[in-house]
């Protein structure tokens, strides 16, 4: 499959962006927690789960969505709200506490919504599956092409709400395609000891529905099937399971010690990064010049400064403002 | 050598001795759960049991809580004596079929002829941003459907203690720990997630209330956070002339009515504080029992302090203004006192 340049740079310049995004949350994260970690302490409180590493799923298929295209996300929503198009200085603010967020300070990191973009997340495991599903319902009996993305971790294919939400996608022939970042564990239990197959794509043979898995991280390949999978559903030709083996490099979440893995393992996936192997492959495979990548980075850098320095800026709520929005 | 006198245990440690020495007496009680093996639970109830009992007898669940919540239920009706972790109280929401419809229900439904002597263990609690779905405590949630023992204990003597009352109970029992409460490194640090706790096995019985603090003033009943926020504010009082009586309740289901009457009658004022929400809940519960049973005790109307009615946000100056605190007990305690 050939893929456009215009497809190759955006998918690197948007994996660039989330690993930075994703750096420079861990430190603010870090920012007030220090000698002493205490998990409510700093300008960014409560947990943080961060994405380091997992960006080729999030760019793979999203370089694939229109706006009008729905995507769900669970507790680890960064890369995927920013491969969407969440506003970046709102979902920063939102992150900060800060009036300015997307939801006023009243979500925080796990709990994103950008209606614009139509995006949402939370921090219940498998909960965004029915939400997606009910979008790709949405689409049809409003007889668009559109189609609904969830996002949900390896761990979350074995809640109920999956399997669920899998057989009525296939019964009603939805536009729905589950997207399945196997970073291997589920918080601190490895994949072989929660799951009873070897890959998730396997039990698209349940739902009598398309399964696809991606190997090594590989963002090509989940440019690829995702590009099938984004256009049968359009085609009304029904939803689909794609599984991708993709790396946690971070704890769980910050602050995790981590001592249900070797500390070497890290080190090993880091040595096959994505985002530099994709760098090489531009140079190499597509003479694309080092100065136009550098030019990039430098403006996926600025932009990602710029929402910080947002969300820094901005004010905190009004603490009875706590009382608002309940209803609307 | 002389032996020090007083064994300091935090919360987390106490309940994971607890379960321990159950287990080790008891060859069928048993633990299921996510993340209880190895990390020995996300807050540290089951440090250890994994490294002593191994993979069969602490069991890393997938994330399935209808799963292994209605199977904890399955094994109890076969007589073994699981205690089931739900990492969060928050996430009882997958799962709360399985928790109200057959383990609340069938041992009445069965006319008390199938026992199903669970502990279904749970975090509660905020106060650390972790945002509207990871903070809350849901302690009337429970409490008001019949057919559960609902447990909150507030100290590391009474979390052991509750504890072992709790894998010994042939009911069900919802077993609820604050997570600030644990003692946990990465938490804020309080003095009252640390204390006494002998190293044999003992009970505290399921039911009873303790008056952690004599008044004559003003009675102020609390459970876990809540009490420690109104023995800070009794201090407080104090230097105001007043003499608060705290109650720690310890147990919403049985309720200890007695004890709380029993307190009214000398003080003749009553606050009530809690962490869940206003309406409803066990603030409403406590005024209520007053209402019907203790109102020619009363000198002036029950005050109530709870989360007002909202999810809990997320951002700080948010999440501070809906969740009870010391200083707000002290001032509605105030109030209460003019009146
Ligand atoms: C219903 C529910 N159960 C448990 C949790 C606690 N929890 C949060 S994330 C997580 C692990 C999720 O693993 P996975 O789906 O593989 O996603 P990952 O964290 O690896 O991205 C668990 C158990 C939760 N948030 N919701
Ligand atoms: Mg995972």
């Amino acid at each position: 499959m050939t893929i456009s340049i215009d497809h190759l740079i955006w998918m690197y310049e948007t994996m660039y962006k989330i690993r930075y995004y994703e750096d420079k949350m861990a430190e603010a994260y870090a920012e007030g927690k220090n000698p002493v970690f205490n998990i409510g302490a700093g300008p960014v409180p409560g947990e943080m789960h961060l994405a380091t590493g997992q960006e080729p799923a999030a760019v793979g298929i999203c370089v694939h969505l229109k706006k009008e295209d729905t995507v769900t996300s669970p507790h680890r929503p960064h890369h995927h709200a920013i491969a969407k198009g969440v506003n970046l200085n709102r979902m920063t603010a939102e992150i900060f506490g800060k009036v300015t967020g997307l939801g006023k300070g009243k979500g925080g990191h796990m709990h994103l919504f950008d209606p614009d973009v139509k995006f949402s997340c939370g921090g219940i495991v498998g909960a965004g599956i029915p939400h997606a599903l009910g979008a790709a319902l949405a689409a049809k009996k409003k007889g668009t092409d559109w189609v609904a993305v969830a996002f949900i971790g390896e761990g979350a294919a074995n809640q109920g709400a999956f399997h669920e939400s899998l057989n009525m996608a296939a019964l009603w022939n939805l536009p729905l395609i589950v997207v399945i970042e196997n970073n291997q564990y589920g918080i601190s239990v490895p994949k072989s000891a929660s799951t009873s197959v070897p890959s998730n794509d396997i039990r698209a043979v349940a739902y009598g529905i398309k399964g696809y898995y991606v190997k090594d991280n590989d963002p090509i390949e989940m440019y690829n099937v995702s590009k099938e999978a984004v256009e049968r559903a359009r085609k009304g030709e029904g939803p689909s399971i794609i599984e991708i083996e993709t790396y946690r490099y971070l704890g769980h979440f910050q602050g995790d010690p981590e001592v249900y893995r070797d500390k070497n393992e890290v080190a090993l996936l880091r040595e096959k990064d994505p985002i530099v192997r994709m760098r090489q492959f531009l140079m190499k495979e597509h003479g694309i010049e080092e100065q136009r990548l550098i030019e990039l980075e430098n403006k996926a850098r600025q932009e990602v400064e710029a929402a910080y320095q947002f969300a820094r800026e901005s004010d905190y709520p009004e603490p009875e403002d706590a009382l608002k929005d309940l209803f609307v | 050598m002389q032996k020090t006198k007083q064994r300091l245990l935090t919360g987390n440690k106490a309940i994971a001795e607890a379960i321990r020495l159950e287990m080790e007496r008891d060859p069928n009680v048993f633990v299921m759960g996510e993340d209880v093996g190895v990390y020995g639970g996300i807050f540290g109830a089951t440090e250890g049991l994994f490294q002593q009992f191994g993979p069969k007898r602490v069991i890393d669940t997938p994330i399935s809580e209808t799963a292994f919540i209605g199977a904890a239920i399955g094994a109890a009706a076969e007589g073994m004596r699981p205690i089931v972790e739900l990492m969060f109280v928050d996430f009882f929401g997958v799962c709360m079929d399985q928790i109200y419809n057959h383990m609340a229900k069938i041992p009445y439904m069965s006319g008390g002829r199938v026992k199903l002597p669970i502990v279904l263990m749970t975090a509660v609690g905020g106060g650390y941003s972790d945002a509207a779905q990871h903070s809350q405590t849901l302690y009337a949630t429970f409490a008001h459907l019949p057919g559960m023992k609902v447990v909150a204990p507030s100290t590391p003597y009474d979390l052991k203690g509750m504890m072992i009352s709790a894998i010994r109970d042939d009911n069900p029992v919802v077993f609820m720990f604050h997570k600030t409460l644990q003692g946990l490194g990465w938490m804020d640090q309080l003095d009252a997630s640390v204390g006494h706790v002998p190293e044999e096995a003992y009970i505290v019985p399921i039911g009873k209330a303790k008056v952690v603090r004599e008044g004559t003033d003003i009675t102020i009943v609390g459970i876990q956070m809540t009490t420690h926020h109104a023995l800070e504010a009794a201090k407080k009082l104090e230097q105001h002339g007043i003499q608060a009586e705290v109650i720690d309740l310890r147990s919403l289901v049985p309720l200890d009515r007695e004890t709380i009457l029993q307190s009214i009658k000398k003080t003749h004022r009553l606050l009530v504080v809690d962490e869940d929400y206003l309406s409803y809940g066990m603030t409403a519960e406590i005024a209520a029992l007053a209402a019907e049973e203790g109102l020619y005790d009363l000198d002036a109307p029950v005050r109530r302090l709870a989360v007002p009615d909202v999810p809990i946000p997320y951002s700080r100056p948010l999440e501070q203004f809906v969740l009870p605190n010391a200083d707000k007990i002290f001032h509605e305690a105030m109030k209460l006192v003019n009146e």
